[in-house]
């Protein structure tokens, strides 16, 4: 009697692995593993080379066995980019400005994409279009008469360009976010705010105390966006700060003021390699508070996203 | 019927005012709209249209024409060939990476383990691939040291060669042998790129209603047809979105801006910069409509 029955269970086994549509599940599933693991290797390999140059002696930068592990680690790199950046100076400079413009753009559009989606007046649309518009000009056409403009006014070199544009949500990608409140807004059912309205709230009190805790979703998102791609950013920055220590600028002349430390003055005469040894050190250094805050809020960045209206 | 007027007028007052309020709260944008684009807008196209001199005094704006246009054309040894450069960039690399973004959500939605961790990662090059960090990344000497060490660049050019002759044999015609083999070339350049993309597509794919799945299940569809029937024509709408973005995006990094950039900042020839800005956004905007209308023509709307 068990043994017809292991026979039986035997053979059901058989069967199932014999069958096609286990194979094929089997099948793709490897293949899927491969691609997937294949392709973060790609993302990741840029940042593990970074690590695994940072932390490199000076001497195992020609040793022809040293490829990722290092002989000798050191220190040395870490303490080289973060005398010739100023990193400290840098890092509280950038993450001030990086803070201020994020927050202030964030509350400029969430004013301006609620105004464009619910608070229909005449012509209202057609400024609507003037926020597509703003998408679709690439920044460097208008550049160079807004940096006249700032030069008349004696704004350049203070951060105050960043806040006046932040303010009224005119900064980098605004555009975007102003999209993206705009959508998130118009999916939020009428009958919320109509409720709000019959209770006696008026307009600004609906907005704050409704529709802003509604849209945690897609404010999370504005800022996550805002910050990092203002701290990244060299296009604005070089143009409005030459002199300040800020994050992107100091990354950019890196290698410059990197070769006259080196070499007491003549660029030239210093190693090209450990010159790029310490200015992947740098780019390390510049993208390791990004990396730290991303590890924090990523669950949040992936979930906020698929939540917010820029799909409908 | 004798309290109607008194009705409307009490409903037309609160729409006067919501109406009001909206202008209110529009308004901060609408100023910085006008002052730092509209009016700088203008400006660019007056400078595009004639000789700019700085001085100490100001600056002096003679109007000439369209010779800065000419000049950029003709004149300026350097426009032509980057201007054509970035434009067919633009064209091979956007149908390339919304179809890698889209094929990765796919993949992305599916369940397996460690989703999150992938995610996670895929996600990473919104954060890294930015601004100055991409710019140095290509100058870094350590990174062609050890390529060269392990010759990793070598075996990594075999690859692909032996992957256009396998295509080859197999009767593939040549310039599409070649756009594939520049994709797996170019791979990381795509990934780095397709981010935001795969992020919307994502929250697309997670809007479909399951039922339409199990529906179509039931009726016996494989997986391949539930993508191609179900998944492609509901996220549709979301390709048009994403050619969109990544044209947009791919302002903040090529060759084109440098340029004007170094013209304008540079050399001080604030006319021909502007007259270079406003050809390439010309040129841009005539690729963003004929793609827009191209795939809006093919797009599925649900509603």
């Amino acid at each position: 009697m068990i043994r017809a029955n292991m026979i039986q269970m035997a053979a059901w086994l058989l069967a199932r692995l014999l069958s096609f549509q286990s194979w094929k599940r089997g099948l793709w599933s490897c293949v899927r593993l491969g691609l997937i693991m294949g392709l973060s290797f790609v993302i990741i390999y840029p940042i593990l080379q970074k690590i695994a140059t940072a932390i490199k002696d000076k001497s195992d930068l020609y040793s022809p066995i040293v490829i990722w592990v290092p002989e000798h680690y050191t220190w040395d790199n870490f303490k080289q980019a973060i005398r010739i950046m100023d990193y400290w100076t840098t890092l509280g400079n950038t993450f001030t400005l990086s803070v201020m413009t994020t927050v202030l753009t964030a509350i400029s559009c969430a004013f301006a994409g609620y105004g464009f989606a619910r608070l229909k007046f005449k012509g209202s649309n057609l400024l609507f279009m003037g926020v597509i518009l703003t998408i679709l000009v690439p920044p460097t056409t208008i550049l160079i008469p807004v940096y006249l403009n700032l030069k008349d006014l004696n704004l350049l070199n203070t951060y105050w360009p960043f806040i006046l544009t932040s303010m009224t949500a005119n900064s980098m990608k605004a555009g975007l976010y102003i999209f993206i409140f705009r959508q998130f807004f118009r999916g939020i059912p009428k009958e919320v705010e109509e409720a709000a309205y019959i209770d006696g709230a008026g307009v600004s009190r609906t907005f704050t105390r409704i529709m802003l805790p509604n849209a945690l979703p897609s404010i999370v998102t504005v800022l996550l966006f805002a910050f990092v791609w203002q701290w990244n950013d060299s296009f604005y920055t070089t143009t409005y700060l030459t002199t300040s220590k800020v994050m992107s600028i100091q990354l950019s002349s890196l290698p410059y003021n990197l070769g006259i430390m080196l070499s007491d003055g003549v660029s030239s005469r210093a190693d090209p390699f450990y010159q790029s040894m310490v200015l992947d050190t740098g780019m390390l250094l510049a993208i390791l508070p990004l990396i730290l805050i991303y590890i924090f809020v990523q669950r949040y960045f992936v979930e906020s996203v698929e939540r917010t209206g820029i799909v409908g | 019927m004798k309290f109607m007027p008194k009705l409307r007028l009490s409903q037309r007052t609160y729409a006067q005012k919501k109406a009001m309020w909206g202008f209110i709260y529009v308004l901060p944008w609408l100023l910085g709209f006008i002052f730092f684009f509209f009016v700088p807008l203008i400006a660019s196209l007056r400078f595009s249209l004639s000789k700019v001199e700085a001085n100490a005094k100001g600056i002096i704006v003679n109007f000439i024409g369209f010779e800065n246009y000419i000049e950029a054309l003709t004149v300026n040894t350097s426009f032509n060939r980057i201007l054509t450069e970035s434009i067919t960039n633009m064209v091979v690399n956007v149908p390339m990476i919304v179809i890698f973004s889209l094929f990765l959500a796919v993949l992305l939605n599916q369940k397996f383990l460690g989703r999150t961790f992938a995610r996670a990662i895929f996600f990473l090059p919104v954060i890294l691939a930015s601004g100055v960090i991409m710019a140095l990344d290509s100058t870094s000497l350590v990174q062609a040291i050890n390529d060269a060490n392990e010759g990793g660049s070598i075996s990594r050019g075999l690859g692909s060669f032996e992957l256009a002759m396998m295509m080859e044999e197999a009767g593939v015609s040549e310039s599409i042998i070649n756009y594939l083999t520049g994709a797996v070339d170019r791979i990381y350049q795509i990934v780095s790129q397709s981010g935001v993309q795969i992020l919307i597509f994502l929250a697309g794919i997670q809007t479909i209603s399951p039922q339409l799945y199990e529906a179509s299940k039931m009726e016996g569809a494989t997986g391949y047809e539930a993508f191609w029937k179900i998944t492609f024509p509901m996220v549709s709408p979301l390709i048009l979105v994403n050619v969109i973005y990544t044209i947009i995006d791919s302002f903040s990094r090529n060759a084109m801006t440098d340029l004007i950039r170094e013209t304008g900042f540079t050399s001080f020839n604030f006319g021909l910069s502007s007259a270079m800005a406003w050809i390439y956004f010309l040129a841009v905007s005539l690729i963003l409509l004929i793609s827009s209308y191209l795939i809006s023509r093919k797009v599925f709307y649900y509603d």
